[in-house]
Parts: C-alpha cells; sequence; structure tokens
C-alpha cells in the first residue's frame, strides 16, 4: 500500500552533535542516523565532524574513523571495502550505494547517512534483510536440470556464458531493491529488481532445464508485475547493472511463449 | 513489509525528495500516473460539455462558460493540454521499454529529457492552432 509518512516510532528526532576535531582545517560534516534498540526511544540524526586530511577517500573509511576515534557505538555492516561483498550498502547523500566506493568528493555538502530504505532498522544503520534474502530464495537460485547427469561439467559454449553477462555479477547488496517505490510499497509481495534479476540470470542461462516453471512461478501479479519501469534500479545499482531491463525480458518472455 | 517488522522496529526512512534524491526515473514515472488520473478527470469534463452541448443552449453556456473562465483555463485546459501530451509521449516511451529496449540509464535520460521538452513544444502548437 502506497504510504508516504513514517510510522510514529520511526519519526527522526534531534540528535547529538559530536565534537569538532582540535585544530583540523579539512572538516566535513556527517549526519548519521542512529537507533538503538535497547534505549526504545526513536530514531534521530548525529552530527559529527570528521577531519579529511587524516581520513582516507571514501565514505567508509569516514564511517571507520567515527567508530574508531570519535564514537564506538556507532553500527554498520562492511567487510571487504572494495565494492565485492555488499554488506556496506546505505543510503549516502539520498541515494543508494556502496559506502566503499562512493567518494566523500562525491557527495555535496553535509553527507546524510541513513540505512536503506524503507527496511526495519536492527540498530543504527543496520536494515533487517530476512526478508529480501527469502526472496532470493524463492527464485531457486541455483541450476535445475532434469537430464541424466553428465560425467563431467554442464557444459556451456561461450556465446550462451556471454549472455549472462551483466546478470552473474550482482552482490545481492539491496540498494535496487530499496531504491525501488514499488518494493517500498509492495515489497512483501513484489520480488523487487534484485531478486528478478538473479531470476532472469536463471532464466537465461542454457544449462537451466526448469525455465517453464521458473515463469510460471513469476506469473503473479505481484512478484513480477508490480515492476512499472521506475528504473531507480538501473540508475543506484553499485555495479552498473540493469535489473529493470533483466525484468522487462522476463515479461517479454511471458508473452513470446504464449504466442 | 510490516511483517517482518519484529517488536519495535523503526522503518528507515524512504520518502522522495527528502530522503531519496528525486530522479528523471522515479520523477517521470510519478508524473506519469498522475496526468493519467488527471486526464480520466477531464474526460469527465469533456463529455459534461458534450451533454451540456446537447441539453440545450443554457445548459451549454453553463458548462462552456465555467469551463472557458479563467479557472478552467488556468486549473483545468492548460493541466489536461499538459497532461494530455505528456501521457501520449512517455506512454510511447513505456511502449519502447517493453520492447526491452531503450533501458540504459544514458537513454533513459535522454528519452526523458526529450519527453518533457516535446510535452512543451506540442502543448504550445497546440494552443497556438486552437487559438
Amino acid at each position: 500500500m502506497v504510504q508516504l509518512t513514517l510510522p510514529k516510532n520511526s519519526r527522526i528526532v534531534a540528535g547529538k552533535t559530536w565534537p569538532r576535531p582540535d585544530g583540523a582545517k579539512n572538516v566535513r560534516t556527517f549526519k548519521i542516523y542512529r537507533w538503538d534498540p535497547e534505549s526504545g526511544d526513536n530514531p534521530r540524526l548525529d552530527t559529527y565532524f570528521v577531519d579529511l586530511d587524516t581520513c582516507g577517500p571514501m565514505v567508509l573509511d569516514a564511517l571507520m574513523k567515527i567508530k574508531n576515534e570519535i564514537d564506538p557505538t556507532l553500527t554498520f555492516r562492511r567487510s571487504c571495502r572494495e565494492g565485492i561483498c555488499g554488506s556496506c550498502a546505505m543510503n549516502i547523500g539520498g541515494i543508494n550505494t556502496l559506502a566503499c566506493t562512493w567518494g566523500i568528493d562525491q557527495v555535496e555538502g553535509d553527507i546524510s547517512i541513513y540505512p536503506l530504505p524503507h527496511m526495519p532498522v536492527v540498530k543504527d544503520l543496520v536494515p533487517d534483510l530476512t526478508h529480501f534474502f527469502a526472496q532470493h530464495a524463492s527464485i531457486k537460485p541455483w541450476l535445475e536440470t532434469k537430464s541424466n547427469e553428465p560425467s563431467a561439467e554442464w557444459r556451456q559454449s561461450v556465446e550462451d556464458r556471454a549472455k549472462l553477462d551483466g546478470y552473474y555479477e550482482c552482490i545481492l547488496c539491496a540498494c535496487c531493491s530499496t531504491a525501488c517505490p514499488s518494493y517500498w510499497w509492495n515489497g512483501d509481495r513484489y520480488l523487487g529488481p534484485a531478486a528478478l534479476l538473479h531470476a532472469y540470470r536463471w532464466i537465461n542461462d542454457s544449462r537451466d532445464e526448469a525455465t517453464g516453471e521458473r515463469l510460471d512461478d513469476l506469473e503473479d501479479p505481484f512478484k513480477l508485475y508490480r515492476c512499472h519501469t521506475i528504473m531507480n534500479c538501473a540508475k543506484t545499482c553499485p555495479k552498473s547493472l540493469n535489473p529493470a531491463k533483466a525484468i522487462a525480458e522476463i515479461k517479454k518472455l511471458m508473452v513470446e511463449r504464449r504466442l | 513489509m510490516a511483517d517482518v517488522n519484529r517488536g519495535k522496529r523503526p522503518l528507515s526512512p524512504f520518502m522522495l525528495g527528502q530522503y531519496y534524491k528525486f530522479q528523471i526515473t522515479s520523477g517521470m514515472s510519478i508524473a506519469h500516473r498522475l496526468s493519467g488520473i488527471f486526464l480520466v478527470f477531464g474526460a469527465i469534463l469533456v463529455v459534461w460539455w458534450f451533454s451540456a452541448a446537447a441539453a440545450g443552449p443554457e445548459a451549454f453556456a453553463r458548462a462552456d462558460g465555467f469551463l472557458t473562465s479563467w479557472f478552467g483555463i488556468i486549473f483545468l485546459l492548460l493541466p489536461s493540454l499538459l497532461a494530455f501530451w505528456y501521457h501520449f509521449l512517455n506512454g510511447i516511451r513505456h511502449l519502447v521499454w517493453d520492447m526491452g529496449k531503450g533501458l540504459d540509464i544514458p537513454t533513459v535520460y535522454k528519452t526523458g529529457y526529450a519527453v518533457m521538452a516535446g510535452t512543451v513544444i506540442l502543448s504550445l502548437l497546440t494552443l497556438i492552432i486552437a487559438f
């Protein structure tokens, strides 16, 4: 259902302003969403000042500097720091991206950092992705076959393998799905761009023998057809993939198989 | 997503413009919906205008007087004109997307700007031809 405001317990209140670093000349302001599950208070927006002369270039570097030197209670996910694990996905300066590959200099003015949009918050910048991963699992993201198992591997031609380019690279960071207004409002039943991109990756795999069943499963007013080609997914993908294109291809296959 | 919001977990902020940057992508999608809704409303007014014409000179004078008053022109006719051309041109854009074409972001932005420019130009042309 279309929802335009935040529930009462989710409204953001004014937060704490942390001290400025002494003698720093090159300072940027970070406004960061904080929510402590133990306090029972509403989320708040804390202000931090980071000395860029002693900080790495990426937003994640600034978050780690804040956690190490200013406020150890700041909570966020991170792991690989090179855009391949998808852990540090968050809303930075109004768009979803990975903190580790987004430069501090790519944001103008104060740098606002929120958790991925329209998700239940576990703590601070950590959203609950349980439902998101369950949706990914629901499209059966593995090879389904009916023929006898080959003695060696399932073979695939170079051309057929090339058809997976642009689809297999997804790291499931959830930036696209949580950038999609349709997913915000129908995310309980609409699978969202990430899960549908994965669905197409397997539909499009020459070795997969369950294409019909996969399409049957997606033939649903909500699972697939809540995509209205808004294109926020492709715009925001930190891996420059195009979930909207994958969804359009699935919709085409739905029509083609009826002809 | 309320069902996965276990316990007292807050919902992270999402509102377009305020927390999520307003972009051509989502902005034009919402405008497509709004223009569609407005056109349904406009169509009802056209039906009213025609049925008033069929009902007689007095009824027609009343309907025509309202629609061509400054209120009718500013709040009904001009928005209907813009909504018509916007919905028409953006509808073509959607049809092309449904064929699986033009879905890369640079093309989406180019066609988006083209639709916005086309809406203004065709609306002005319509006004010039009509008056």
